[in-house]
C-alpha cells in the first residue's frame, strides 16, 4: 500500500509527467510562461484545481451516470477554476497577475491533464488517493512550467521573479519572449527528457 | 470592410495555435496523417462557427454588467460575469453533445469517419478560449463574432492540416532518437509559428 502510495505520487512528477510523456495540458501553458511570477501563480492554481476536482469527482464517482459524466464533470472543474479566478481578483498583490493571465485562468477548465486525471484516476479510486493523484499531476505540471518560464525570463529579460540577475550589459533576446521559442523549448526539454530515460523514447 | 481585417487578422496574425497555443493538446495527438487531421480540423470550425454566436447572446444579454436591463429597471446593477466560465463551457458541452447525437442519427458515414473526434471537441481549449477572447475583446455586433469564430476555426484548421503534412514527410527523415515523435513536432510547430509571425501587423 505504501508502494502504491509513493507510485501514484511520484510516477506524475517524472516517468508520467503530464506535459512531456502524456502531452497534455499544453493549450494553457505556454503562453503564461514569459515570465516566472505568472508561471508560479498558474502552477498553484492547476495544482488546486486538479487535486480539488479529483476529490470531488472520487467522492461523486457513484452517483454520476455514466452517459453523461462529461458534463457533470465539466461542472465539477469549472466550479473550482471559478473559485481559484475569484481568489486571486480579490488577493491585493494577485489581481494584477490575474489580469496578465487574462484568458488562460478560465482554461484550466479545458486542461486535459485535469479531465484526463478525474476519467483515468479519479473515477476508479478512492477520494484520498484522487486528491493525491491530482496534486501530483499538478506538481509535475507546475515543474515543467517553472522551467520554461525559468529560461525564457533569464534569457528573454534577464531578470528572475524581476529582479535583475544577468549584468547590464546583457541584451535581452526578444525571440524568447514570442511564443514559438517556448515551443521550441519545450521541445529540447523533451529531448532532454528522452535522452537521460531511454524507455520513453518513441519508435 | 471591418469584418474581411477581422476575418485575416483571425486566422493568420491570432492565430489560434501559433499565437495562444489553444487546442494544442489535440493538435499534437491529432495531427499524424492529413485524413484525420482534416476531419477535426472541419469539426473544429464547425463547432467554433455555432457556439461563439450563443456565447455571444449569453454574455450580452446574461453575463454582462448591466446585461439583465431587459428584465426590469431592478435588475439594471446586476452583475453575472463570473458565472461566464460554467455558462460557457456548459453551452459547448451541450451542444457537442447534440451535435454528436443528430450526427450519429442522420449522418451515419460522417459519424463513422469523425468518431471519437467529436467528443473530444467539448475539451478543446480552442473552442473555449475563442469564447473567453470574444468576451474579452468586446465585440460590437453579432457578425463581428461570427466572422471571428469563423477566421479561428479556419486558422486552427490550417494549422493542422499543414503540421499533419509536414509530419507524413518527416516519418522518413533520420532525426535523433530521443526527438522521435512529441519532440520534433514541438520545436516543428515552433518553426511554423516564426513563419506566420511573418503576417504580424498586416492591416486591410
Amino acid at each position: 500500500m505504501a508502494q502504491k502510495l509513493k507510485d501514484t505520487i511520484l510516477n506524475p512528477i517524472l516517468k508520467g509527467n503530464p506535459i512531456t510523456v502524456l502531452i497534455l495540458g499544453i493549450c494553457s501553458s505556454l503562453a503564461v510562461t514569459v515570465q516566472l511570477k505568472g508561471a508560479l501563480v498558474m502552477a498553484l492554481s492547476v495544482i488546486a484545481v486538479t487535486g480539488l476536482s479529483s476529490l470531488v469527482c472520487s467522492l461523486l464517482r457513484n452517483t454520476i451516470p455514466n452517459r453523461v459524466r462529461i458534463i457533470v464533470q465539466l461542472v465539477v472543474v469549472a466550479m473550482m477554476v471559478i473559485l481559484v479566478d475569484q481568489l486571486l481578483k480579490a488577493g491585493e498583490g494577485t489581481y494584477a497577475i490575474d489580469k496578465q493571465l487574462s484568458v488562460y485562468i478560465g482554461l484550466i477548465i479545458t486542461n486535459c491533464i485535469v479531465m484526463g486525471r478525474i476519467e483515468a484516476f479519479a473515477l476508479g479510486n478512492k477520494p484520498i488517493p484522487s486528491l493525491l493523484d491530482g496534486l501530483a499531476n499538478g506538481v509535475g505540471y507546475g515543474l515543467i512550467l517553472v522551467i520554461v518560464a525559468f529560461f525564457r525570463e533569464l534569457l528573454g529579460s534577464g531578470t528572475l521573479l524581476g529582479f535583475p540577475v544577468l549584468p547590464a550589459s546583457y541584451i535581452p533576446n526578444n525571440l524568447v519572449i514570442l511564443p514559438p521559442f517556448a515551443l521550441i523549448l519545450l521541445g529540447c526539454i523533451i529531448w532532454a527528457h528522452r535522452a537521460f530515460d531511454k524507455e520513453l523514447q518513441e519508435k | 470592410m471591418e469584418y474581411i481585417s477581422l476575418f485575416v487578422k483571425s486566422i493568420f496574425v491570432d492565430n489560434m495555435i501559433f499565437a495562444y497555443f489553444l487546442g494544442m493538446c489535440s493538435y499534437l495527438a491529432v495531427s499524424k496523417n492529413v485524413k484525420t487531421a482534416n476531419g477535426l480540423g472541419l469539426a473544429v470550425i464547425f463547432v467554433l462557427a455555432c457556439t461563439l454566436p450563443i456565447n455571444y447572446a449569453l454574455q450580452t444579454y446574461v453575463l454582462q454588467p448591466g446585461a439583465l436591463k431587459w428584465l426590469g429597471a431592478e435588475f439594471a446593477d446586476v452583475d453575472l460575469s463570473f458565472l461566464s466560465f460554467i455558462l460557457f463551457i456548459a453551452v459547448i458541452a451541450a451542444f457537442v453533445q447534440l451535435v454528436e447525437m443528430i450526427v450519429e442519427k442522420f449522418l451515419p458515414a460522417l459519424y463513422a469517419s469523425l468518431g471519437i473526434f467529436l467528443p473530444l471537441i467539448a475539451v478543446n481549449c480552442a473552442i473555449l478560449g475563442a469564447s473567453l477572447f470574444m468576451q474579452q475583446k468586446e465585440f460590437a455586433s453579432f457578425g463581428e463574432a461570427e466572422v471571428y469564430a469563423l477566421g479561428s476555426g479556419i486558422g486552427w484548421y490550417l494549422a493542422i492540416v499543414a503540421l499533419a503534412a509536414i509530419r507524413e514527410k518527416m516519418s522518413y527523415s533520420n532525426i535523433p532518437a530521443p526527438l522521435k515523435g512529441t519532440g520534433i513536432a514541438f520545436i516543428t510547430v515552433g518553426m511554423m509559428g516564426m513563419a506566420f509571425m511573418a503576417f504580424m501587423g498586416i492591416q486591410l
